[in-house]
């Protein structure tokens, strides 16, 4: 079975109120990026986990979302898989 | 049901609130409340369960959402749906909304300011058991303290919340100190600062209703909810 970098990244869902971003906003404001329009915050999970495909990864980490890591009355979720190693020798991958 | 009820308050890692409901519900109040640990996996023998305030495992991901899958979370979901007392106070609150046991969620206060002051809470529906003896309409000032208060659910669920009576408690504008400050400092929909389930045993607020039940610590109106937990057999028999 190969190793997956699974980055999970949440963010607060539209319509929900982001005080975190507001004053980002406004931080940049203040260094005169006056191009940026709007600031969301959210979260990125970086899981590193056993799985025999991509597919399998972030269907393991769905699960890790619908169950725990997002809650989705506020917040949203977006997952990537990418390969990072072999881990114990002779199971394929 | 025994005049003298039996109250659960549980502690988990990271409670701060748990010593002071305990001290307020057994001397102010005169229940027996008793420290229930999270890793117990029963609560036999418990009339009502007090989930208190603090941050609960640091908090971490979000608040009350690791607490939620705490032992002693299995016990508590059959004794609220079996229409068991559940008081959710300010984390409390929190975890059962992380729990499913109420809906929405608790978001950071639009001043991204930690909240701590005495607040002018209005209620909104006295027919539910936890604020029998309040009156609809009536005032009560209780001391907040959070960083994540801030309640939010979507505009549908709102709806029904408000139809169903659900809306308990709202924070109200501080006329009292001659300020137009707007009362719903935190940000919540609706200056939603209690709700309930939809059967009503279940009472989740982010004010803290245990930090005033002694003019010692400036203010009784915490007793107006508490000690409604002598009347639970009252209530049990008024809705059979």
């Amino acid at each position: 079975m190969t190793v997956w970098r699974v980055e999970v990244t949440i963010m607060p869902k539209d319509g929900v109120n982001d005080p975190q971003g507001e004053a980002v906003h406004g931080g940049l404001r203040g260094l005169e990026f006056n191009c940026v329009q709007n600031v969301r915050v959210g979260k990125i999970i970086s899981l590193s986990l056993k799985a025999t495909s991509a597919d399998d990864a972030i269907d393991q980490a769905t699960q890790m979302c619908d169950r725990l890591l997002a809650n989705p009355v506020i917040e949203t979720y977006s997952l990537s898989a990418a390969r990072m190693a072999m881990a114990s020798e002779g199971t394929g991958g | 049901m025994s005049s003298h009820p039996h109250v659960a308050v549980i502690g988990f890692p990271g409670s701060n609130g748990d010593h002071d409901a305990i001290h307020s519900l057994n001397i102010d109040v005169g229940v027996d409340a008793t420290l229930v640990d999270y890793r117990e996996t029963s609560l036999d023998g418990f009339d009502a369960v007090v989930l208190p305030g603090g941050f609960s495992y640091g908090d971490a991901l979000r608040c009350g959402a690791i607490a939620r899958f705490a032992p002693i979370m299995t016990p508590l979901k059959e004794f609220a749906e079996d229409g068991g007392w559940v008081l959710g106070i300010c984390n409390g609150f929190q975890v059962l909304t992380e729990a499913h046991l109420l809906p929405g969620a608790l978001l950071r206060n639009k001043t991204l300011r930690f909240h701590c002051f005495p607040c002018r809470i209005g209620v909104v529906n006295a027919t539910w058991p936890w604020l029998s003896r309040c009156t609809e309409g009536e005032t009560l000032t209780l001391p907040v303290a959070h960083g994540e208060g801030a309640y939010f659910v979507e505009d549908n669920t709102l709806a029904a919340l408000e139809s169903n009576g659900q809306v308990a408690l709202r924070y109200l504008t501080d006329h009292e100190r001659g300020v137009s400050t707007e009362g719903n400092k935190n940000g919540s929909v609706a200056a939603i600062a209690g709700i309930t389930n939809r059967r009503g045993n279940v009472l989740g607020l982010m004010p803290h209703p245990e930090r005033a039940t002694n003019t010692l610590v400036g203010g009784t109106d915490g007793l107006r909810i508490l000690t409604t937990l002598f009347d639970m057999g009252k209530a049990e028999s008024k809705a059979s």
